[in-house]
């Protein structure tokens, strides 16, 4: 059977997460060797991907791994007292 | 992993022991997770920050209640999800729109853009900052729905499982949901790769 485009677009995703079984990965994988146009959006959509766990796409506020520490070194302190007047 | 697990094991039983210091080194590994988590939900620096903060404390304060049949950090991400929709049905409140009728319908277009030249695109172009600002706009820009899925299994790389405990939906929906953002920021970031990547040979000039 020959699978369309269409069809492609609809398992892309779980494509790309190994997650189709063997028979449709292997006909997504025949008609990914002469189609252009699902090579392409298949390519375009795994870089948004690595685009996306680079850490440098999302970064953090700036200090907000410090502001968090004491915020919490704070709470901390005050469980302790807490505990401490038990 | 199996090693980072029985380490994180190991610390929360001490903490839960009494060596309290120990919760920040357990918490630093997740410190990301836990502000772009919040953040997927308020899109907002600041409250992100603060809801960050406030969930940390949370899970400190509810260590005792962790349970090792779930990982610490799916925990650890439900927290985080219920102090970002608390604070955005706060934010709601008085606004028209509720975050409870934001499902997924059956209409819209989610088929991707064609395009025949990214392979052109040399992986340079990735390390462009532009292309970066364009994904964290797209990001931002999908339906709350998506971009939450999206958030925890593209950014955080929860598995699907842990993506719907975590979000309280299905492992379909998680699917369904990721599927839809994937697609849609692929359309949203292919006009402007077009317009940014350099010239082309041809139409179906890619090198292989």
């Amino acid at each position: 059977m020959k699978l369309e485009c269409k069809h492609v677009w609809e398992h892309i995703s779980e494509y790309i997460d190994n997650s189709v079984d063997a028979k449709l990965r292997e006909e997504i994988e025949r008609h990914l060797e002469h189609c252009e146009i699902c090579s392409a959006i298949l390519d375009s959509t795994r870089n948004i991907l690595i685009l996306t766990a680079d850490d440098r796409t999302f970064e953090l506020p700036v200090g907000y791994s410090k502001r968090l520490h004491e915020r919490l070194a704070k709470e901390l302190e005050s469980s302790k007292e807490n505990s401490d007047d038990k | 992993m199996r090693m980072a697990e029985t380490n994180e094991a190991g610390l929360i039983a001490r903490i839960l022991g009494g060596e309290k210091e120990l919760f920040h080194e357990l918490i630093r590994p997740y410190e990301r997770m836990v502000y772009l988590t919040v953040f997927s939900i308020l899109k907002n620096e600041a409250d992100a920050e603060d809801g960050a903060q406030v969930a940390v404390i949370s899970a400190y304060r509810h260590l005792s209640s962790f349970r090792g049949d779930a990982k610490f950090s799916t925990w650890l991400t439900t927290i985080a999800i219920n102090e970002g929709r608390k604070r955005l049905r706060k934010a709601k409140s008085a606004a028209e729109d509720s975050i409870d009728v934001e499902v997924e319908g059956h209409e819209g277009d989610y088929s991707p853009a064609p395009l025949t030249d990214w392979r052109e695109v040399p992986l340079e172009a990735l390390e462009r900052k532009e292309l970066r600002e364009a994904l964290r706009g797209a990001v931002a820009e999908l339906p709350g729905i998506y971009r939450q899925v999206f958030t925890l299994r593209d950014l955080e790389e929860l598995n699907v499982e842990e993506t719907a405990r975590a979000l309280g939906i299905t492992a379909n929906v998680v699917k369904v949901r990721l599927h839809r953002a994937r697609i849609l920021l692929q359309k949203r970031l292919v006009p402007f790769l077009k317009t940014t990547a350099p010239a082309r040979r041809g139409f179906f000039g890619r090198a292989l």
